[in-house]
């Protein structure tokens, strides 16, 4: 295919961890020795190692990136999402030529323009209208070029007034405005935007979206978009990819791979709901809870489910008084329903010593979107004690009859609005 | 599959020898920019502003004319004193502070080329040619004190050797920027080199014939001194305007190719660093 603007093949790039001045000398060496002159394997390169950044690993060199993949087509806008430390910036700076990978190779067509830094060779000292040219310059544009777009530039970044004026005294606000506004009128084939939108104000912010889109959509150009902010993802990619630990975890649509994301640090792997208990009360012991008639720690909420059961067996060695708060959460850990009849009602259940079972038929609330969603569960004398404390310990997924529409409970029922899908 | 004609290809091991020449072209209006934003930003928020440029190379004169001249009786070849000191001090504050600058091209602009790529020669070679101003602020005071010596009477001969006066600033810049990018290339990874390169550059200003014409060193050391690719520039410059010292062609012939070999390995070890200093520096 022709139309391919992007292609990473087998791309790696390794790190020493550590510093780097001690002791290089001699792996320098020893390096130099075993692959140049010995055309051996690299002693130092330790293949099938992950990068965990978290765990003790038992090499000193780690690979940021491993084996890399992929094909970006002309046009696309790919967003690359992945935690702290799983390679996304590191993808970005090779594709800048800012470093050079340690293995693979990566091909283009068409001019790259990295926005890695807004900003970058801005000098304090210069007018707003020097560092324009300054800025202009590094990224690749003639005197010419710039002077032809000097006005564009200025309008959209908005400082018109301070133009002349050295940006140190600009606010940071400012900088970032000016930078990226060179930046947008770069006309690359290709544009690799790192994080760089989260210093601009919400108005500014939305007109640098709009204008990566219509870099994209009008004119065709290839976007390549690093970010945490998954609403801007999901608004201005088309494709995502998933980094893990270095290697590519999820590729595909923009918005499967936002939801794989998310998905990821979600779920639990503990098999049952007890074994997500994290503290309980001496003397009480939990033994079963069922949730939705189940006690695994997933479930399926189906369309048109009006009711959810909840079933908690356990043994107490005193009297207790006890109440059940139920609290379901949304992916952003924003609390959407809950229950707390002892809060609302003062409904206190009475449980003497021995075995117990507490069991609860909760009316689901009409408006409940479909996704997925976790609960909190607790047991609680309110305003007295803490007897069991289990957040986050089942995952629910609620289906709606239509994917990106919310849940009517009853579908007959007339002038019912659904819940969108956040 | 139809035929693939990517533009950038990207790899991990590049050609040994890899100057982007036509890059560095087409970034020619990076090299001005550059060149622009020194000279400005020099002089931003000082009171004196270029003076300091006189002012250095003044009192510089001033004690070496009382220690070199006086009390250690070095003879200046029949030159008035200031005359020839400031001869030497003009070439040799070019020579080094080209050189500095080039051998800061890394760890001064890691910023830069942390974020964006573009040819990193074009700093080195702009950060040489705004050094140009500041010499040329000294050559005027050079001038100055020449016609005011000139009409005193003092013995000064002009001759054709003066015509050579850009090659010689060449020869110098580029001789800076060979040693300061190879110095630069090999400290992105070991820093103490640095210590070491501030220090021999104050020693090496004594191997050069700044303070002392050439023939005033003893017998023995002097082939040591004519060794030393920088001296034949020297004693060019003293002899085409002040009439002292010799006209060595076969000096500057060595000079120049000394300069070709070292600025070639130069450019090819910092393109070698340039492509992964970022992972070092």
């Amino acid at each position: 295919m022709n139309d391919i603007a992007i292609r990473f093949d087998h791309v790696g790039k390794l790190y020493k961890l550590g510093l780097v001045g001690t002791g290089t000398l001699s792996h320098d060496l020893n390096r130099w020795w075993k692959t140049t002159i010995l055309r051996q394997e690299d002693p130092y390169l330790k293949i099938g190692e992950t990068n965990d950044r978290s765990k003790k690993g038992a090499s000193e060199y780690v690979w940021a990136l491993k084996d890399i993949t992929f094909d970006v087509h002309q046009g696309d806008v790919v967003g690359i999402i992945g935690k702290n430390g799983a390679g996304k910036s590191t993808l970005l700076k090779l594709l800048s030529r800012v470093t050079s990978p340690t293995t693979g190779a990566i091909r283009a067509r068409g001019r790259i323009a990295s926005l890695l830094e807004v900003g970058t060779g801005f000098h304090p000292e210069l007018t707003g209208r020097e560092n324009i040219y300054m800025n202009g310059s590094i990224m690749g544009m003639t005197r010419h070029e710039i002077s032809h777009k000097l006005d564009e530039i200025v309008d959209f970044a908005g400082v018109e007034r301070y133009v002349d004026t050295p940006v140190k005294r600009y606010s940071s606000g400012m900088i970032v405005r000016l930078g990226f506004a060179v930046a947008a009128f770069l006309e690359p084939e290709i544009l690799v935007v790192d994080e760089v939108l989260a210093v601009g104000d919400a108005e500014f912010q939305k007109k640098a979206i709009g204008k990566m889109q219509d870099v994209s959509k009008g004119e065709g150009r290839t976007v390549l978009f690093v970010s945490h902010n998954m609403a801007a993802v999901r608004s201005l990619c088309t494709r995502g990819i998933v980094l893990k630990n270095g290697l590519i975890d999820y590729i595909g649509n923009s918005k499967e791979a936002i939801k794989y994301y998310l998905k990821e640090d979600f779920h639990i792997n503990k098999g049952q709901i007890k074994d997500n208990i994290v503290w309980t009360k001496n003397g009480l012991s939990i033994t079963n809870i069922q949730l939705n008639h189940s006690s695994l720690v997933q479930t399926t909420i189906t369309s048109g489910q009006e009711t959810l059961s909840l079933r908690i067996e356990g043994e107490t060695k005193q009297d207790m008084q006890t109440d059940v708060m139920l609290i379901l959460k949304n992916q952003d850990e924003v609390p959407m329903v809950s229950l707390a009849e002892g809060h609302c009602k003062g409904i206190i259940e009475k449980i003497g010593k021995g075995k117990f079972v507490i069991e609860r038929t909760i009316q689901l609330p009409k408006l409940l979107s479909c996704g997925d969603y976790f609960a909190d569960l607790f047991l609680h004398h309110p305003m007295v004690e803490w007897q069991m404390k289990a957040p986050h310990c089942v995952d629910i997924h609620i289906d709606g009859y239509q994917e990106s529409f919310g849940r009517p409970l009853r579908l007959k029922e007339e002038g019912f609005m659904g819940l969108e899908t956040i | 599959m139809t035929k693939e004609n990517w533009t950038i290809e990207i790899k991990p091991k590049k050609k040994w020898l890899d100057i982007d020449l036509k890059g560095i072209w087409r970034y020619r209006d990076l090299y001005y920019m550059y060149v622009k934003r020194d000279i400005v930003t020099v002089y931003k928020q000082t009171i004196l502003g270029p003076l300091w440029f006189l002012i250095q190379p003044i009192f510089t004169t001033m004690m070496y004319m009382f220690i070199f001249g006086g009390l250690a009786g070095i003879s200046t070849d029949g030159v008035p004193q200031p005359l020839f000191y400031m001869a030497g001090i003009m070439l040799w504050n070019y020579f080094s502070s080209a050189f500095n600058v080039s051998s800061n091209v890394f760890t001064a602009n890691a910023g830069v080329f942390g974020k964006v790529y573009f040819p990193r020669l074009v700093v080195p070679l702009s950060g040489i040619t705004s050094n140009l101003i500041k010499f040329g602020i000294q050559l005027l005071l050079f001038i100055a004190m020449y016609l005011y010596f000139y009409v005193k009477g003092a013995s000064l001969h002009v001759n054709a050797a003066l015509l050579l006066f850009p090659f010689l600033t060449f020869l110098i810049a580029f001789h800076a920027m060979s040693w300061g990018l190879i110095v630069s290339a090999l400290t992105t990874k070991y820093r103490d080199l640095t210590q070491l390169v501030t220090f021999g550059l104050q020693l090496f200003m004594y191997a050069t014939p700044v303070i002392y014409p050439l023939n005033a060193a003893p017998e023995k050391y002097r082939d040591i001194i004519a060794l030393n690719p920088l001296t034949p520039i020297f004693e060019t410059f003293k002899y085409s305007c002040m009439g002292c010292g010799s006209l060595d062609w076969g000096g500057l012939a060595y000079s120049t190719l000394f300069m070709l070999s070292t600025l070639f390995c130069a450019v090819v070890i910092f393109s070698r660093v340039e492509r992964n200093f970022m992972d070092t520096v």
